[in-house]
């Protein structure tokens, strides 16, 4: 029988993937986001499951807007992937120190 | 039977391409298993009756945001075997972190089967899951009337993240001669042309 820490379980790996990914990956940062994406991914498959779990329909709802700020998050980051590739002609963010912060 | 089949399949293959994502050489083979990955996530949620957000997944995710991502990595020239430079010495900080974090939330996971903490009693029937009302269109119900601003604001971040990408990645062509509307509707009849008369046998003169 397949209960919600089945659920829990899968997610919880997928989202130390994701961290695990972003640690083992710091200069990539195509890869950094794909990261970001499956911890976000590990986030929905959570709410999805409780919103199961607890009979209420709302975890889907916010399972949804998750998925546009991750839309929006993946645009975005890319597009500053670009316009920081044209500058430098390089990805590698491990020392990105531009702005001096 | 097959809930249990299908739930394992679903959850390995999940596991097995997200271990893939960040292990691959190359990026584009990242993403490829990324697409995997969001598919059988995707069949993780339809085993629980969540096909709306299912559905979703395989629209946005592989339809959008793995074809962005496929898109940016093929058309930037970057030299990814100098970027992988560090990936074995970070190997040992970043199992360590990965088990760390493994065996605090199998703990918690395990905490909450052995009898959860109680904090208060959950508010019963917010927005109860109905047998017979399809998952679509409950979720529908739900999203245009109790949920309806936080829909909007959704939109406007979608809207938000549109403009920012475009403003980011604009870049204007010089060298090239645009169309200018002012000095257009400023000129005159008068400026532009001149009544002759002409006799005939002669030449125009210009």
């Amino acid at each position: 029988m397949i209960g919600i820490e089945h659920y829990l379980v899968v997610s919880s790996i997928l989202f130390v993937m994701g961290v695990l990914g972003i640690f083992l990956n710091r200069k990539n940062v195509i890869i950094i986001l794909m990261a970001i994406e499956l911890i976000l991914l590990a986030v929905n498959i959570n709410l999805v499951a409780f919103s199961v779990f607890l009979g209420d329909l709302t975890g889907q709802i916010f399972a949804m807007f998750v998925l546009t700020v991750a839309a929006s998050e993946a645009a975005i980051g890319l597009a500053i992937l670009v316009i920081y590739f044209r500058g430098r002609g390089t990805i590698a963010v491990d020392d990105v120190n531009r702005m001096k912060g | 039977m097959i809930q249990l089949v299908s739930f394992y399949v679903f959850a390995s293959i999940v596991i097995a391409s997200a271990a893939m994502v960040i292990f691959a050489r190359n990026p584009v083979h990242s993403v490829l298993w990324l697409i995997v990955a969001f598919f059988n996530a995707a069949g993780l949620m339809v085993l629980i009756g969540a096909e709306f957000i299912a559905m979703l997944l395989v629209i946005v995710y592989v339809g959008a945001v793995a074809v962005l991502f496929l898109f940016v990595v093929m058309m930037l020239d970057i030299d990814f075997a100098e970027l992988r430079a560090g990936f074995i010495k970070n190997v040992p900080l970043g199992l360590l972190l990965a088990i760390v974090l493994v065996a605090e939330l199998v703990l918690g996971i395990g905490a909450y089967q052995a009898g959860a903490v109680k904090l208060g009693t959950a508010a019963v029937g917010v927005a109860s899951i109905s047998a017979t009302v399809p998952n679509i269109e409950a979720v529908g119900a739900l999203l245009y009337s109790k949920y309806v601003f936080l829909f909007e604001t959704a939109g406007l971040i979608l809207l938000v993240a549109m403009v920012g990408a475009i403003v980011l990645t604009h870049r204007r062509s010089h060298g090239t001669r645009g169309q200018s509307i002012s000095s257009q509707v400023q000129r005159r009849p008068q400026d532009a042309t001149r009544n002759v008369n002409q006799p005939s046998g002669q030449g125009v003169e210009l």
